[in-house]
Order: C-alpha cells, then sequence, then structure tokens
C-alpha cells in the first residue's frame, strides 16, 4: 500500500524542516514566550503583595490618624473644659473682688459719713456750748446784778459740784 | 414575521444556487467517467506538481522542483512542468504509469527495466510542509519578538499573541506540567513545537486553496518522523528507573528468568508507543480529507442520475461537506492535543524517578 509507505524524499524535507522549525522555535520562541509569562505572573505576584503590604500600612496610618484625632478631640474637650473653668474662676474672682471693693467703699463711706457726722456734732455742741455760754452768761449778767444773787448762786454751784463728786465716788 | 421572510429568502437562494452549480459541470462529466477512487487517493496521496484545478480546460498548476539522484546518471534538479504531459520524458526520468513504482519517477535503464533513484523531489507535500514550517516560524518567533520588546509591567497582550499566550500557558499548565513532572520545563518547549506543528499543519490542510490543501499530517512519513522525534526524546532522556523498569521490572522473578517475557514485552512497548502516535495521526487526518472528498464527489458521481437527485445529493453533499470541515477542525486541534498529551505522558513515564508514583500521575491526569 502506497500510502503506508514513507517516502524517503518526504521524510528528508519533514526531517529538514522539523529540525529547521525546532530549533528556531524551541530555542528563540517558546522559552522567551515562557519567560515572559513567569515574569509577568512574578510581577503581578509582587504587585498583589505591595498591594497588600500598602494596605496593611495604610490600615495602620488610619488607625494611628483616628488615634490621633480622638486624643486630639480630648485634649480640646479638656482645653474647653479648662476654659470654662478659668472663665467660671475668673468671673467668680472678679465678682468677689468687686464686691469686696464695693464693701469696703461703702465702709469707708460710712466711716467717713459717721466721722463727718461726728465732726459736725462736735462742732455743732461746740456752738451750742458757745451759745450756752454766751446766752448763760448774758443771763448771768441781768441775774447777778446784786450781791445776794451773788452768793446763792455760788452756793447752789458748790453744792451741785459737792452732789456731783458724791455720786461719782459712790 | 421579517426574520421569517428573511430566512425563506436565503434558503430559496441557497437552493436555487445548489440547483444551477452542476449545470455547467454536467457537459463534462458526461463526456467522461468521474473517477472518485483517483480523485481521492490523488489528494491524500503525493504529487510532484501543486495541482489547484482545471478551470475551462485550463489546467492551474504550480510546478515543483524535482531533484533526483540516479547512480548511473547523478544528481538532476528541473521543473516539473517538463514533466507536465503525460509520458513526457526528461533527461531519461518519467513519471511510472504503472508498475510497482506507479505515480513516482522512474529511470529507464540500459537493460530496459525501470529504476527508482534516490528521489529528494518537493512534492506538493513537501512544499506544503515548508510553506507550512515558515508560517510557523513566522508565527511563534513573531510572538516571541513582541515579548522580547515589553517588560514584566507592560499590559498583556491582546490580539493574535494573546491568543498564542492563553495557548501556551492553557498547555503548559494543564498539560506539559501534570504529565511531565518536575523537569517540565526542559521538555515543554519541544512539546509546544509538536503542538503547534501539527495544528498549524492540520489547519493548512484543511483550506482547499493554494497556500493550503496539501495532506501533510496525515502523510506517513510526516507522522512518523514526528513520532521518531517524540521516541528519541523519550529514549534519549530515560532515567535510571525508565530503563530498570523495561529490563528488570518489579514482577515475579519467573517472569523475567530464564524466559524474559515481561522484559520483551515493555521492550516491544517502547517501540509500540510511539507507532500508535504514528498510525493515530496519520489515519485521522487522511481519513478526515478522503470523507471530506468523497463528499464533494458525490456532486459529480450523481450528476448523470438526472437533475432531482443531483440537486438534492449536491444540497446533502454540501451540508455534510459543511458539517466534516466543522469536524475537522476539532479533529485538527484534537490530534495535535493527543499527539502532545501522550508525548508527555510518555516522556514524564521515563522521567519518574521512584516507583510509587509510576502509575499515580498519568493515569490521575487522564481521569481528569
Amino acid at each position: 500500500m502506497g500510502l503506508l509507505q514513507p517516502e524517503s524524499g518526504l521524510v528528508f524535507w519533514m526531517l529538514l524542516s522539523f529540525a529547521v522549525v525546532f530549533v528556531l522555535v524551541a530555542k528563540y520562541g517558546f522559552p522567551v514566550i515562557l519567560r515572559a509569562i513567569d515574569s509577568r505572573k512574578e510581577y503581578i505576584d509582587s504587585s498583589l503583595d505591595a498591594a497588600k503590604k500598602a494596605e496593611r500600612k495604610l490600615d495602620g496610618i488610619r488607625a494611628e490618624g483616628e488615634a490621633l484625632r480622638e486624643a486630639a478631640e480630648a485634649r480640646q474637650r479638656e482645653i474647653l473644659q479648662d476654659a470654662a473653668e478659668t472663665r467660671e474662676r475668673i468671673v467668680q474672682e472678679a465678682k468677689r473682688k468687686a464686691d469686696a471693693e464695693g464693701q469696703r467703699i461703702v465702709a469707708a463711706a460710712r466711716q467717713q459719713a459717721v466721722a463727718e457726722r461726728e465732726a459736725i456734732l462736735q462742732d455743732a455742741r461746740q456752738q451750742v456750748a458757745l451759745l450756752a455760754v454766751a446766752i448763760s452768761e448774758k443771763l448771768l449778767r441781768e441775774k447777778l446784778a446784786d450781791e445776794t444773787s451773788q452768793t446763792q448762786l455760788a452756793e447752789r454751784l458748790f453744792d451741785e459740784f459737792e452732789q456731783h463728786q458724791n455720786t461719782e465716788r459712790s | 414575521m421579517s426574520r421569517f421572510n428573511h430566512n425563506t429568502t436565503v434558503l430559496a437562494l441557497l437552493c436555487a444556487f445548489f440547483f444551477l452549480l452542476p449545470l455547467p459541470l454536467r457537459a463534462q462529466s458526461e463526456s467522461e467517467e468521474i473517477n472518485t477512487k483517483q480523485i481521492v487517493l490523488g489528494h491524500i496521496g503525493d504529487a510532484y506538481e501543486w495541482h489547484m484545478g482545471t478551470f475551462g480546460g485550463w489546467e492551474c498548476t504550480i510546478p515543483l522542483p524535482i531533484i533526483v539522484h540516479s547512480p548511473t546518471s547523478g544528481w538532476h534538479c528541473f521543473s516539473s512542468a517538463r514533466l507536465h504531459d503525460e509520458g513526457a520524458e526528461f533527461e531519461g526520468l518519467r513519471i511510472a504509469e504503472e508498475g510497482p513504482y506507479e505515480g513516482k519517477i522512474v529511470e529507464r535503464q540500459a537493460d530496459g527495466s525501470d529504476l527508482r533513484p534516490l528521489d529528494l523531489s518537493m512534492t506538493k507535500t513537501a512544499a506544503g510542509l515548508l510553506i507550512n514550517s515558515l508560517l510557523i516560524i513566522v508565527l511563534i518567533l513573531g510572538c516571541a519578538r513582541w515579548y522580547r520588546r515589553r517588560r514584566p509591567d507592560s499590559p498583556a497582550p491582546r490580539g493574535f499573541v494573546g491568543m498564542i499566550e492563553a495557548l501556551v500557558s492553557t498547555l503548559v499548565e494543564d498539560l506539559i506540567k501534570p504529565c511531565v513532572g518536575p523537569s517540565y520545563r526542559r521538555f515543554a518547549p519541544y512539546l509546544l513545537t509538536v503542538f503547534c506543528f501539527i495544528l498549524i499543519n492540520n489547519l493548512m490542510g484543511l483550506i482547499p486553496i493554494f497556500p493550503g490543501g496539501a495532506n501533510v499530517t496525515g502523510n506517513i512519513a510526516v507522522a512518523f518522523i514526528l513520532a521518531l522525534a517524540t521516541f528519541l526524546a523519550v529514549n534519549l532522556f530515560g532515567r535510571r528507573t525508565y530503563w530498570k523498569e523495561i529490563f528488570w521490572p518489579d514482577v515475579p522473578t519467573w517472569l523475567k528468568i530464564p524466559i524474559p517475557i515481561i522484559p520483551l514485552i515493555e521492550f516491544v512497548g517502547i517501540f509500540t508507543k510511539p507507532f500508535a502516535l504514528m498510525i493515530r495521526l496519520f489515519a485521522n487526518i487522511m481519513a478526515g480529507h478522503a470523507v471530506i472528498l468523497s463528499l464533494t464527489c458525490v456532486v459529480f458521481v450523481t450528476a448523470k442520475m438526472g437533475t432531482l437527485i443531483n440537486g438534492s445529493m449536491t444540497v446533502v453533499s454540501v451540508f455534510f461537506s459543511i458539517f466534516m470541515n466543522c469536524l475537522e477542525l476539532l479533529v485538527a486541534f484534537l490530534q495535535a492535543y493527543v499527539f502532545t498529551l501522550l508525548s508527555a505522558v510518555f516522556i514524564g513515564l521515563a522521567q519518574e524517578e521512584g516507583h510509587t508514583e509510576t502509575e499515580i500521575k498519568p493515569s490521575n491526569h487522564l481521569k481528569s
């Protein structure tokens, strides 16, 4: 059967072309493609790894940021509270000081008023005394125009003096 | 509704086409008998020239170089156009019309007998083989060039290079790696080359016009060399365990001594495996070509049986040809795949280190 008999010429051509194809393609073709596929695979793997790492890092940074924010918020709250307290205290202090000052002023004014009143009274008393002396002088001058009435008065004054002495002693 | 109208129009046109098609051929077919066997065998066999068709008496033929070496007259190299006419003779050489060398170039000797010289002519199959080999080299080296110009972080290829990459990585990951085992990197280029070689040759064989159409992988010489390559790859790189398995297998001693039954069977197995590869590829592709050609010939064979039968048989023939061509596309891929798979399994068996894994790995893969 001719079909089942390999032709020598065709065997030769097949050997030649297959050898050439094999040498060229198996040396310069497929190894390059396989290497390229492998290196791309490696690149993808490393990229995935890097992405995972970056994600983890980002998570860390986010957590850190969150912590930082919370701390800042806490600090803010603290500061605000502090400020409120300080304000309260200052206001209280001011109020207290103002009260004290007011009291002091009122007291001083009162004291001054008392002193003034005292002085006025003193003055008035003096005036009254002077007036009384003057009036008494005039009265005495009229009444003590004679001798008797002068003696009488001296006696009476003496008595009164004595009496006064006695009461003081007792 | 419009879709239905559209379909019926197409169908009517197709029918008209099929019924009109045989008409010009009838005149010719009446004058001479159609020899289907000759047509089919002429195609799946080999020829010294590339005949593409006869159009109204004008034969469209590509002449191919004839290279022969005769022990008496030395080298001859000339165009096959010189032997185109029947009975033509050039430099004492002619194409034998009968006898044991029918259809081959012979040289008339002094004593009147025919001698077949060493025939290295670039026949139709050889020319097709060279064209397809060139195509493979261009395609694969083109792809490799694409990769050479890029870095690992360039985007993945698209289009043709992407297709080749998908094919290559599928073959390597799903076929070569599980079948060959740890040393798969060493054999991957060979197996991929074999796959591409068979696939391209199969596919080109299915194209009916010039650059394709040669029955390359359906030729026993081509299949023989491919099987020989696998034979060499298996046996030249076989490890110690592989040879021990053949000459001193793990069987009861009385099977090895005094009559080495099992070693003998194993030894014959070395040759039957690639032989089966060869026959499988050759028979599948040849049969596919034969079936498609026979179906096409139905049109011309029935030309004498009247318009009705011829017309209806033409429709049947065309539909079956389309079906067979689709099937052959599948077979073209499948045979390349099977050849590569079995080569990988045989190489893998010869690469095994230990005995325990020998049966597990290939059978596992074949099941899945």
